[in-house]
This record gives structure tokens, sequence and C-alpha cells, in this order.
């Protein structure tokens, strides 16, 4: 970590991360991630997934994550995928991804584009259908999901554990929040 | 008052009693009635006035179909007007009012429109208000407002919450009478997913309402049989009280699940109701039938009900609809009543069966019925003393959410009613009553058939579904739809369109149906046409001489049953209508007192007030001039960013923006205009190389979702080759802006590396770092038109940064700034923003013709050059600056010559953007003006008719501020 | 409306923002010859069938691909769908 006197926030405003728990549901948020984009160079398919293949990055296909140590990547759109790492050792992730890919990739620092709830719990699903459009009855471990929760773009990762980590944009993670924090209350 | 026709039997709870309220009169029922229910145990059959001539009505019905007993509920917030009472759930301290009387239910001052009738007849408000024309407006609004609707809102806020939810399922199965639980059954066994909804609150449809049995059980038994078994299976979901209220495109259902409509108050945090959005790869509507009436004089009375709902009162609920009851029919159907009732002990007064040539020519009972007139086949007429006539016109299937995509229904002869015909919404099945089999085993036959359909198309294997015995006799039905007679004989009893309304249309040429319906009113309103329409339409077709199928009929659309203005909003509702984005240094700037300002959804700081600053101008002013004269600090952070990076993004960039980018040097950033294809401005915005291929493009706030779905279109649509990759970086950035004489001072004490004039002169750009470390992204733009520089830092150190750079600049007076300063600033520079950016404005308007780059083919380039839009004397941005410096001007104020009438003719543009100027002491302006470039110096007024101002003013350069830049380059 | 996405499958049609006739791939080069002509036709001139037409989808709440839907209007049936990088490629579009 560089050396520096600045102090971060949290995407809800504050110091530390904030964590509810509501009846059988517990939603925290998760800081300790960095993020970025990766996206393929034209014609540069191959190269980027040997170079993945050789740093132990798991690309996963359409709709899916892939979780791993300690690098994790989940699908975002043809030829892209969100790479994320532990921000205790890969805080500037594009520093370290570089090296990596070289130039048969594009990276883009995204760790502080996204706010990160993961929700634990039973009977997620109950919860999640009052929220977005997913079919969490049927989502297994392993899949990336993005859908829309109160007019916000989300990607709803579900972990192997039965958790869910809620990803969107940073700025209105108060408003996500809330509106989680709305329906878990409605639900349970 | 004791529970007087209250009979043994039924599915209520006698162990519990629930005390309710009718019009302040209190009453007891139990758990299990409904309000119609309780009120009829009680001997209450009044329960409404008519819409139209305040007729005294009584229930006709036992369900959703209810045109009459339509009450108020609740009080308070929470008062709901138009709700049936056969299908509001009894709970304890339920308070119902009865609506559309004055003073009181039994003695209705309006009533008077009864006897005024004659003039009441359809077509009346459009003979009768038709002239003078003046009159409209005026006098005949107000009165007929007055006199419309039925129920009152309460005017006060919705205290309760709706949600929205989206479920998921294989098969849908729309409603759990016989069919639909014999459908449920053979889906759920089978595996498949199921949703099986029923608006009612207790499943089991007819089943809960006859008495012939199922497989050796009662129909109440083997429903619960039935259920017990579906809710033990994982994969099948029940839900009671709710109704799917609509079939949308590609098997998307709505629902509307009444959650805490039971209870006097939803528990905490909980909804009301639930909006459910239904995805379901099949359906089947099993949503039953309904009876319909037979139009005879007076028809109307409380007392003449449906006579399957008498039915369903004494078996379902336990409650008599009189003690001495009449039964008129023309069906063996209408029959069951009789016997049902005879076997409760009831008398049964008279069975009158169409059939046989008999028929009710008329009833009596000022407030219920008293007796009918009976005409046998010989025509002799004699009075049948009664308190309830159960009248059974035949079964209408309930086919309406096959009508939801225009589907057609289609005549069947053989039960006398329109059944679904082609065109309905693909995959969905109906069986059952709603598909035209009206015995329990046709039903139960055709829901575990409809079934196995769907299963099979979803390649499941159904499985077995071994039929059940149950009842299936034929309908043997003769139709009679009415009665002819003198008098009014009520086909639609919400709208209180008689027959004599129909003939009325006949007569004066509305025939199609869909005249027939917008003339007489028949099938508007709450009930939308399910107790009349297809009696309107076969007394249409009497009149035409034409069969039913020829007259046609009138479709379905959604909703079903009506639904709640707040389920639709579900929760975007006062501050949650939509989310918030925050800044980053939102934290900090509440701190200081900011007052927020929404763009789009964002919420920025729009000044920051001081300590004895009581106007916003004073704030404002202040922010200004100090920033002019030291330094200011602003958070941009809701620009949009677009990281762009590959071989060919310079390229890219040449072909979306309208000047050149490709040549800019690394570390270089510069200003570029983009346009639609059109040829008008799209957006604008600076665009940095921070490396060979690695470029940060900004949008306006309010353009960075469209331009970045544009951005995308030329990258995957137009140039699918190019080496282009785009992602927003927008939400990763906090940035802010310091601009000021002392801007790059101040900056210095924040950043590590050398920022000097030579070192990081006028349009760099770097990655840098600051405090010690952090990394960070630095730009020498200026939107003030000042010294100013952009810094952008990881958005989890925004507050950190705005904090660290206003105490570096407390040595130089630096103030933060908000929305406002900076709109006045970027006018007094004269640089375009939204207010420009308008839509309908060119390069050329702006005056920023010559960015137009003609060597390079880019979005825009050519229709640009049009002849109407490259016109010599068209609209240039100018400076407006009134004459008088002491009068204010007025932002979209038009240009009007000296001399020259306000008007249209010669309008010779407005002014965009208007703020006054602290720098210069006055206001300022930027504006479009005909032939504006050629017209520097010249005085014209600037006329607003709606604000009704006029300010002479003179036409300046739009650079109020440093014309040659020498600020910025400093 | 439900809009099976080439690489995600179905997907409700609230996620997508629609553009309108996919005839907007093939834009006019404006270095050509006549190419004012040609930008008019381009981008004044449309068919409003009804029926089936192709028409351009973005899947902005998604992963953010354009698509080629070939959508009938009277009816809202959906017979192909297709990623438009794919179709402007078979157009002969590249750079």
């Amino acid at each position: 970590m560089p050396e520096h006197s600045l102090k971060p926030l949290t995407p809800l405003g504050h110091e530390s991360p904030e964590t509810v728990t509501l009846g059988p549901v517990t939603i925290a948020e998760v800081v300790d991630i960095a993020l970025a984009s990766l996206a393929v160079r034209a014609g540069r398919g191959g190269d980027v997934a040997t170079a993945a293949r050789k740093a132990g990055i798991a690309l996963p296909p359409p709709g899916h994550a892939a979780a791993g140590d300690p690098w994790s990547a989940f699908w975002m759109g043809p030829e892209m995928w969100m790479i994320t790492a532990p921000c205790s050792t890969h805080e500037d992730i594009v520093a370290a991804l570089k090296p990596i890919f070289g130039d048969a990739a594009s990276l883009t620092e995204q760790t502080d584009a996204w706010a990160r709830f993961r929700v634990t719990g039973r009977d997620l699903p109950r919860l999640f259908e009052r929220l977005c459009g997913a079919d969490l009855d049927r989502a297994s471990g392993g899949q990336a999901i993005r859908t829309t929760i109160e007019h916000l773009g989300a990607f709803l990762l579900v972990r192997e554990d039965g958790a869910i980590d809620v990803l969107s944009a940073r700025s209105s993670a108060a408003s996500l929040h809330h509106a989680i924090i709305a329906a878990a209350k409605s639900v349970f | 008052m004791s529970q007087s026709n209250r009979i043994p039997g039924g599915l209520i709870d006698r162990s519990g009693t629930l005390s309710f309220t009718f019009d302040g009169r209190s009453y007891q029922g139990h758990p299990g009635d409904t309000l119609a229910s309780g009120l009829l145990a009680n001997g209450v059959r009044l329960m409404g006035r008519s819409f139209k001539y305040h007729r005294p009505r009584g229930p006709i019905s036992a369900g959703s179909d209810e045109p009459n007993a339509l009450v108020e509920l609740r009080t308070g917030a929470r008062q709901e007007p138009n709700t049936r009472a056969t299908v509001a759930e009894l709970f304890d301290g339920l308070s119902a009012q009865s609506q559309n009387r004055w003073p009181s239910l039994a003695f209705d001052a309006l009533a008077i429109n009864d006897r005024l009738s004659p003039f009441f007849a359809a077509g009346f408000y459009y003979k009768t208000f038709m002239w003078p024309a003046a009159f409209w407006e005026k006098v005949y609004e107000p009165i007929i407002r007055r006199a419309a609707g039925l129920g009152s809102l309460s005017r006060l806020p919705d205290p309760d919450v709706y949600d929205k939810g989206f479920l998921h399922c294989d098969i849908l199965v729309i409603g759990a009478g016989p069919s639909g639980l014999a459908a449920a059954l053979t889906a759920g066994r089978s595996g498949a997913r199921v949703i099986l909804a029923d608006e009612d609150f207790r499943m089991g449809g007819r089943l809960t309402a006859e008495t012939q049995g199922v497989g050796g059980l009662s129909g109440a038994d083997w429903t619960a049989q039935a259920l017990a078994e579906l809710s033990g299976l994982p994969n099948v979901r029940l839900m009671t009280r709710t109704t799917v209220v609509g079939a949308f495109d590609h098997g998307i259902y709505g629902a509307v699940e009444r959650v805490s409509d039971h209870v006097p108050v939803p528990a905490e945090g909980k909804p009301r109701q639930i909006l459910w959005r239904i995805y379901a790869r099949r359906a089947i509507l099993a949503a039953g039938a309904t009876e319909r009436m037979i139009a005879f004089e007076d028809n109307d009375r409380p007392g003449i009900m449906l006579a399957g709902a008498v039915r369903a009162y004494a078996n379902r609920w336990g409650v008599a609809a009189g003690r001495r009851v009449a039964v008129f029919t023309n069906n063996d159907d209408g029959l069951r009543t009789a016997a049902d009732l005879r076997a409760k002990g009831l008398e049964i007064a008279a069975v009158i069966d169409s059939r046989k040539g008999e028929e009710v020519t008329g009833s009596a009972g000022r407030l219920g019925l008293r007796s009918i007139k009976v005409r046998d086949g010989s025509g002799r007429t004699r009075t049948v003393e009664c308190d309830a006539l159960a009248v059974s016109g035949g079964w209408n299937p309930n086919l309406h959410l096959t009508s939801h995509h225009r589907g057609r229904p289609v005549w069947d002869e053989a039960i006398a009613a329109f059944v679904p015909g082609p065109g309905g919404p693909a995959g969905l099945l109906p069986a059952g009553a709603a598909a035209g089999h009206l015995t329990t085993h046709g039903a139960l036959k055709t829901g575990a058939k409809a079934a196995a359909a769907a299963l099979a198309d979803l390649g499941h294997k159904a499985a077995a579904f071994d039929l059940p015995e149950a009842e299936d006799a034929p309908v043997s039905i003769t139709p009679k739809w009415h009665v002819p007679g003198k008098g009014r004989a009520w086909v639609d009893p919400q709208n209180d369109v008689t027959v004599k309304d129909v003939k009325l249309a006949h007569q004066e040429g509305f025939r199609s149906v869909e005249h027939l319906k917008r003339y007489t009113t028949l099938g508007m309103a709450t009930d939308q046409g399910k107790a009349g329409n297809v009696l309107g339409l076969a007394v249409m077709a009497e009149m035409t001489g034409q069969s039913i199928p020829e007259t046609g009929t009138t479709i379905y659309r959604p909703p079903y049953t009506p639904v709640a203005m707040g389920a639709l909003a579900g929760r975007s509702r006062e501050k949650d209508f939509k989310p918030t984005r925050l800044t980053p240094s939102h934290k900090w700037a509440a701190e200081q007192g900011a007052v927020f300002v929404e763009v789009g959804m964002w919420l920025r700081a729009q000044w920051f007030p001081k300590p004895g600053e009581t106007h916003w101008r004073q704030s404002v002013d202040r922010e200004v001039l100090a920033t002019r004269a030291s330094a200011g600090i602003c958070d941009v952070t809701t620009l949009g960013k677009i990281d762009i990076q590959g071989k060919d993004a310079g390229a890219f960039l040449n072909r979306v923006y309208a000047n050149t980018f490709a040549t800019l040097p690394v570390g270089k950033v510069r200003y570029g205009l983009m346009l639609r294809e059109d040829g008008i401005v799209m957006d604008d915005g600076t665009t940095a190389r921070l490396a060979e291929d690695e470029w940060v493009m900004t949008t306006t706030t309010a353009n960075a979702v469209p331009v970045f779905r544009h951005l995308e279109f030329c990258r995957q649509c137009l140039w699918p080759d190019m080496d282009v990759q785009l992602i927003s970086t927008t939400e990763a950035w906090a940035q802010f802006s310091v601009a000021g004489p002392n801007a790059r001072r101040l900056l210095e004490k924040v950043v590590d590396q050398d920022i000097s004039d030579a070192a990081f002169p006028y349009m760099a750009c770097a990655n840098i770092t600051v405090c010690g470390g952090l990394r960070a992204r630095l730009f020498r733009i200026s939107f003030s038109g000042e010294l100013a520089y952009e810094i952008a830092v990881p958005t989890r150190y925004g507050d950190a940064m705005i904090r660290a750079l206003m105490k570096a600049g407390e040595e130089f007076d630096a103030v933060a700034y908000g929305t406002e300063a900076l709109g006045v600033m970027r006018v007094e520079k004269g640089h375009v923003a939204g207010n420009e950016l308008n839509g309908q404005s060119t390069a050329l308007n702006m005056g920023l013709g010559k960015m137009v780059s003609k060597k390079k083919d880019a979005i825009g380039m050519v229709l640009s050059q049009r002849e109407g839009m490259v016109a010599k004397d068209g609209l240039r941005l100018v400076g407006v600056k009134p004459v008088d410096p002491s009068q204010p001007l007025t932002a979209g104020s038009h240009f009007i010559a000296m001399g020259k009438p306000a008007t249209a003719a010669h309008d010779d543009g407005w002014l965009t953007s208007v703020v006054y100027s602290p720098h210069l002491g006055h206001s300022i302006a930027l504006g479009y003006l005909k032939d504006g470039s050629a017209r520097m110096g010249e005085r014209l007024r600037t006329v607003n008719l709606l604000k009704k101002t006029e300010v002479e003013v003179e036409i300046v350069s739009p650079h109020f501020i440093d014309p040659e830049g020498e600020r910025l380059r400093a | 409306m439900i809009i099976n996405h080439p690489l995600l499958g179905p997907r409700d049609a609230q996620e997508f923002v629609y553009l309108g006739d996919a005839r907007l791939i093939g834009r006019p080069d404006g270095m050509d010859e006549g190419a004012a002509q040609a930008f008019h036709d381009h981008v004044f001139l449309r068919d409003n069938p009804a029926g089936e037409h192709r028409e351009l989808w973005f899947h902005e709440q998604g992963d953010r691909s354009w698509l080629v839907v070939t959508r009938n209007t009277v009816t809202h049936e959906i017979t192909k769908v297709e990623l438009a990088r794919d179709v402007a490629r078979a157009l002969g579009r590249s750079k």
C-alpha cells in the first residue's frame, strides 16, 4: 500500500463497513476487494486466454463467475470480464494485471466504481424476488447475473456457499442498501 | 343485531366472532365471511345506490364480478372507495360505509334521478350538454364532475407501502377451482415449477359453494386434500388473495396479491399489496365462469341475486339470502339452488323456469324485494311473495385474459355463451369453465388435460391424474335474455344501463358493439362488463335481427379487476421515487451546510451558505468572486467519464467527434464536440490522452448514459473490427475542479509532482500521485475561464481529498463552490452547457462551426452541412447585457427588434442562459440570435410574455471574461 | 416482452433500450461521392412495417450488447435475435 495521508470512506459513507441483520438475513458492506475490468483487444482472445491460464485467472463463460485465490473473475459482456483480488495485496490491481496481459487486453481500474453488499442467510430467493427479476431459485453457485434493482443496474454474484454478493454503482449505494433493507423487512 | 339469516353449515369458523360496522351500525360475523356474507347474515341486503339513478342496491353476486355492493372500506387515510363487499374479507374492527348516497343509504336525495329517468337515457350527456359551447367549462363540467363517481377518496397520502415482485414458473395456474386444482396436481406431481394463484382467500372455486362431491368427498374436503398434497410439493407455490390481472407478451403475467387487505393495518414494514410480475413458460386459465342475470322489469332490487351466488351464500357461508326464496332460471343450474336451499330447510316460494314458458315480469319492494310478478305459460299473471329471487341466465366463461392480446371470443351455442377464441396469448391454455366446460367433471378433466399439454410442450412427462368421479350433467340452457315489458329492465346494473337504453342506442344508430358500449356506458367502470356485457349484446342482437356472433363482442383488456395505483407505483414514491446518487464529497458538503440540487439522480451541492448569508445570491456571488480572486474548489465527479482503450481508439474518436483527435499527443486534453448523425450537437466534453492507446472521455452529467450507449453502437454496429474497448469510469474517480489564480499554488501543496506551467501547461494531463503516494489523475482544463485543474482520485478517497484541498486552500482563502457558481462562471466565460445543447442546435449555432472537420468522416459531419443548417443568417450564440445594468434579464425571453411588435413573426431568437455576474455587477446572458455574429453592439428588446418582462439589451461577445484566454494559460 | 439473448438466454425487455430499424447499421461513408443524399436516406427514411421488423436493442442493464431483434410489430412475436456485431460483420462492415 502506498504511503499517503488520506483516509478512505466506504460506499455508505462510513469509516468502516456496515453490517445489518434483519431476521434471517445479514447484509454486509464489503470493501476489501479490488476490481479491474479486462477487455480483450481486437484479435487477441487467444493471447488473453493463455495469459490468464498461466496466471491462474479463470475467465468464466457468459453469466458466470469463477472464484480463485487471489484472482476471481466474472463475465461482464462479450470479451469482457471483471477481475477481482483482495485489496490487502492487490490495491493497485491494474498495475498487478498489466504485466500479465501486456497489450493483449485493456485494463481499467473499477474498484471504486462499485459498492458490494454480501447478503447471507436462508430463503434468499424470497428476498430477491421482491427486488429483481433474477431467477435465484434456479441459480447455482458461480452464476453472475446482471439485473436491475429499483432502477439500479446490479450484478448478483451467487457464491458457492449460497451467499449473494450484490454489486452496484457506488454513488447510489445508500439507495440500494435502503431497498434491500426495505425488502428484507417486508419479507421476513 | 343477531345474525338473523345465519343458517347451519358452511365453511366459516363459528368459534370466532368478528365485529364490524356498516354505516356506523355494529354487526357480527365469523372468520371466513366476506363483508357481503356478514351483512346478509345480519339481514342487511341494501348495500349501495346505483351510479346514475341512485336506485337501492344489494349484492347480486358472491365474487369479484359484483357490480352493486360497492362500499368504502376503512376510514381516514386508508379509506378506499368502490370496494366490492363480496370480496372484502371480514376482519375484526372493519368499518365500511355505503357510498353514492346523501344523506343516508335508506333515504338518498339524488334518488330523484330515478324519477327523472326519462331524461337520463343513454346519450343524455351527449345530447344535453351540447350548447351553448361557452357553458361547457364553466357550468356543465363542474355539474357533471360533482355528480360523477361513486365513492370518495380520502385525499390523504396512502400510509401503506406496496411491493413489487418477480416470480418464475413453468406453469402458472390461474384459478384454484376444480380445473385449476386438477391442473396444479398434474403439473406439480410431474415436478414442474408451478404457481397456483387464486383471487379468493379460500381456494376451491365453486367446490366451496356446491353440494355435489368429488370422488366421494365433499367439494371442500376434496379441495383440502388436494391443497394438502400441493403444499407438500416444494415445486408448487400456492398463492391465495392473488388475482392475475393481465396477460402480457411472451408469458409475462401481472398479478396483485392482497397481503394485508384482510387485516386492519399492515404489520410493521409489511406491504399492503404486492404487484407480481410472473414469468411463466405456460399458463392455464382456470378462472371459472360468471353467472348472468335475466333482464326483467325492476330486476335490480336488493334481494334479487344470481342463483349461483344464493347457493354459495348458503353452502359456503351459511347464509340465507332470504327466508322465502324464488328461483328464475333458463337452465338446469338454477334448479340446483332450489334443491340446495330446500335441503337447508328454506322455503322455496316458486321455481320459474323460462324453458316451460314461465317468466318473471316484475318485482316490488322499495328498499328490498317483497314480491315478484310471474306470468305462466298460458299468460296468467300472479304475485309471489318472496324476499329473495335467485336468477340464472346461464354462465359466461371468464375468458378475459384470452382477450388481452386482442383474441376474440367465439360463440358456443351449447352453453349460449362466448368461449375463448383464437388469438389468445401464446402459451395460455384455457381449461374448465373458463373454456366453456361447465361441469365439475369437465373442469377436472380439461384442467388435467391442459396441464398435460403444457408439460408436453415443456418436455416434462405428465404424472398420472386419476380423474375422480364428479357430476357431469348437461347445462340444458335455452337462452332467455330479457322479459319484454314496459318498465326498465337492467342489463348492466353498475352503469344503470337498461334494455331500453340498448334499444335507444339501436334506434339512434349506435349498433356496433363498440358504439353501444360508448353510447350507453355498458360494461364500463369497476366490473368492466362482467355483469352485463353479454346480456347487452344479446339484446342488441335481437334488435338487429342478427345472431349474437354476428353482432360481435367487445374484448377485454387488463386489468381483470381494478388495481390500486399504489400497487402500480410500488416503492417508487416520494423520496424513493428514484434512487439518489451521492457525490464523493457529499458527506463533507452536508457538514458545510450545503444546499443540494437534484441533477438527474445526482444530488449536487448548489451553493455553500456561510453564516450571515440570507439569500442564495449572496453565497453564489461570494463563491464566484473568491474563485476569480484566488481559488475555488468544486466536485465535478458527476460528469460522465468513459475509459477508451485500444489501438484504434484515436481513429474511433475521430469518427465520433466532429473535430480531430487522432493527432492529440499523449499527455494532452482536447475539447470535443459530438454530433448526432443528423448534424445536431449531441454532447460536448474534454477527452484526455493518458497513454498511446488509453484515453478518457468526459461527457456532460446528463448525457453520460446516452453517450456511452452511442459509443457502443458505433463500436459494435458501425465499425465492429476497430480495436476499441469502452468502460464507464464515472463512479471510479472522485474529481474536483480547482480554479482561480492561486489554483496551482494550492495544488502544489497536495500533488507530489512538478506542475509548474512549464512542466504542466494548459491542456496537459497526467497520471500523478497526491498526498504522498495516492495515485491520481490531473487535467489542466478550465470551465470557469480561470487557471484551473481537475484532479481525480479513487472515489473512496474523495472525502479525504476535498478535506485536503480545502485545508491546503486555507492560506488562499479558497472557497468551495456549487453548481450555481459553476454556472455563473461558465456563462461569464461563454461556454455552452445544457441550455445551449438543447437537441436543436448545431456547432454553427454555438459559434463552433469551425470545429467540424470536413477532412474526415465523422458522425453527423455530412448532415451538419445541410443547406438549412449552414444558413448565413441562422442562429448564432451571442452574449447579452442589459443597457440599464440595474435591470435583470429573464431566461427564455425572446429577441425582438426595437419598435417591432412582440409576435412570432418578429422573433429573432431567445436567451438560453441568464446569470447575475458579480464580476461585472449586472445580469448577463447567452442567447441564440439570428445572424448574431454580425450584430455585435446592436440594441434589441428581450421580451418574456409569460413573465411579462421586457428589457432593452446590447448584443456583445459571449466571452464576458478574459476573451483572450490569458488567465487560463497563466 | 422477453428477448432471447444469444449469450444470456431469455431476458426481460425492460433491461433493454430500443433504438429502431436495424438498417441503421448500414451507415454510408461520409467521404463518398453523393454522401449527402445517402445520409439523408439513411437518417430520415424508414419503413414502418406492420409485421416482421428487424430492429436494434441495446442490453443496457445487461452485457451492453447491441442486438438485432426480428420482431413482428403486430403480434410482438420475436423470431430471431442476433448480436449486432455479427450482423454488421456479415454485412461487410469492418473498420
